[in-house]
């Protein structure tokens, strides 16, 4: 199988800096994969986000998205149309006063004609369930709504790679949870990779495969089980692990035989259930 | 406080008004604005007051709404009022000290700016809230593309009007809570003279700015990452149709410029 984004010997330096925002990076992502990239502050994972459907081209190597090189000029349009990208801020992003009117934006500037336009916004809404709101304005929208907006109009246009570049940082938890539960929805039901941009660890933890990034270099890349179980490392680079990874890791050093690669509450119960009545 | 202006706010629905095809509403407001500066006398303005009522029950808009749109104006409406009460020529002097004279003429003057101001504002918020941005925008594109011929940045204004419109709610609020956060460590915006409330927006104005700044920056990647490249080749959800309700609409707001030009005869 091919790789849906491929990442060859990339580095990339903005204007008038010095370093490198990214250096040398290689990644390959497969199609269906959930990635969650994790990092803390300008660690460089915006920018790799930004690479991936050429807001950004590579200083140097090169960046594959779906078979097609990012710095190629007649490719921006498609290689954006099938990798669709959800920004940090809700509100930044939305251009119409109008719901259904925003999710069309993309598909104007497609050309898509008008009469296949209404069925993809009704669908794009009715996937991320805001089809209720297709009349409402913006500005009225909780920020996990207005997010799930720009989703739909992502979704719209057919992505096979949606980039979500830290798109719940600006919410509060039940935002946070109900705009991840979408995304997760999307990958699983119609197959769409997902490079999730977080400094969340509850969240990557809910992903197939976590890449850590730390000045501009990829520094781990595994399952979240596995990147997780390195404490120390992760505290090296300034990040921290999901609570009951921790819970679970200081429960160990205190003489609990847990297992390794609990992520979740639910996890923990279970592994505790299993020590306490072992008899079950 | 910052959320009364009611100026550019669509407010949803599905009357005829809503309905009308946005390039004849703006060829109708231009129309209704030519009127009210046809209008000479007292009863003319009744007219049209009347009309724009009857305007806002066919679209269904609570009619304070639209008023409400007009008090952000008032200090422009009182200052038009005042600059021409006092400073204008007249014969029929009433009142004279130093440069500043009153008239009869000045008076009637200073009532007809300032209810031509405020009917322009009232013609253009009707525009505004029957009819959304984007259709609006659209509208204006289309009666303007003519003009593409002559390098006219027809599609850039329309969108950019778009935007403008998008973030004016999402401002205001902005505006409000940094004011707010001011507030609570002391600022002071309401007290003072002119001047003195004047400086005291600085610490308002300048975080406005520099975050409006940060939204355009991000807007504008937003709208490339969803392939805006400009108006070439680009499809519209609405496709526009004028309709028999359009011409019907163009026939009544001749309607009402003839009774005007008619009751200018007459009275």
């Amino acid at each position: 199988m091919e790789a849906r984004i491929k990442l060859e010997n990339v580095s990339f330096t903005y204007e008038e800096a010095e370093e490198p925002a990214l250096k040398n990076v290689s990644l390959q992502i497969m199609p269906g994969e959930f990635v969650a990239v994790l990092g803390h502050n300008g660690s460089g994972k915006s920018t790799l986000a930004k690479l991936l459907n050429a807001l950004f081209i590579p200083t140097e190597g090169t960046v594959t998205v779906c078979g097609m090189d990012t710095k190629i000029e007649e490719k921006t349009l498609p290689v954006r149309q099938r990798a669709g990208m959800i920004f940090q801020n809700p509100d930044n992003q939305i251009v119409s006063s109008i719901v259904k009117e925003d999710v069309a934006f993309g598909l104007e500037n497609m050309g898509i004609p008008t009469e296949e336009m209404l069925p993809r916004i009704e669908s794009a809404l009715s996937a991320v369930h805001m089809n209720e709101f297709a009349d409402k304005a913006p500005h009225m929208l909780s920020g996990g709504q207005k997010q799930r907006v720009a989703i739909a109009g992502v979704l719209a246009m057919e992505p096979d790679v949606i980039i979500a570049d830290e798109s719940t940082a600006m919410l509060d938890p039940s935002g946070r949870k109900e705009v991840l539960d979408t995304v997760r929805r999307l990958n699983r039901q119609k197959g769409i990779t997902v490079v999730w941009i977080t400094h969340f660890m509850e969240e990557a933890a809910q992903a197939d495969r976590v890449v850590v990034v730390s000045d501009g270099q990829v520094v781990r890349d595994g399952k979240p089980q596995q990147v997780f179980e390195e404490i120390d490392t992760m505290r090296q680079l300034h990040l921290n692990v999901p609570h009951m990874t921790e819970l679970a890791h200081q429960l160990r050093e205190a003489g609990m035989p847990l297992p390794h690669g609990i992520l979740t509450v639910e996890e923990m119960a279970e592994e505790v259930m299993k020590l306490l009545c072992p008899s079950k | 406080m910052l959320k009364d202006i009611t100026m550019g706010q669509y407010y949803p629905g599905d009357s005829f008004v809503h309905r009308l095809d946005p390039r004849m509403k703006i060829v109708l407001t231009v129309m209704m604005i030519v009127a009210v500066f046809m209008v000479h006398s007292l009863v003319g303005y009744a007219l049209v007051l009347a009309f724009v009522y009857w305007i806002t029950k066919l679209a269904t808009i609570p009619f304070k709404l639209l008023m409400k749109g007009i008090k952000p104006l008032r200090f422009i409406l009182i200052l038009t009022f005042l600059l021409n009460l006092l400073f204008s020529n007249g014969d029929t002097v009433w009142w004279q000290w130093s440069f500043i004279t009153i008239t009869k003429e000045g008076l009637t003057q200073a009532i007809h700016y300032s209810l031509r101001l405020m009917f322009l504002v009232v013609g253009t918020s009707l525009l505004t809230l029957t009819t959304s941005p984007v259709s609006l925008a659209d509208g204006l594109e289309l009666l303007l593309s003519p003009l593409k011929k002559v390098h006219f940045p027809a599609h850039e204004l329309a969108m950019m009007m778009t935007i403008a419109l998008r973030f004016i709610p999402t401002l205001l609020e902005e505006a409000d809570k940094i004011m707010k956060a001011q507030m609570a460590r002391g600022a002071d915006f309401e007290s003072g003279n002119l001047f003195a409330r004047a400086k005291a927006m600085v610490p308002l104005l300048v975080p406005l700015f520099v975050s409006a700044f940060r939204r355009a920056g991000d807007l504008a990647m937003a709208m490339e990452a969803r392939c805006y490249h400009g108006g070439e080749n680009r499809t519209r959800l609405r496709v526009l149709k004028i309709t028999r309700n359009d011409w019907l609409a163009f026939a009544v707001m001749w309607g009402l410029i003839a009774l005007i030009v008619v009751e200018g005869i007459v009275l």
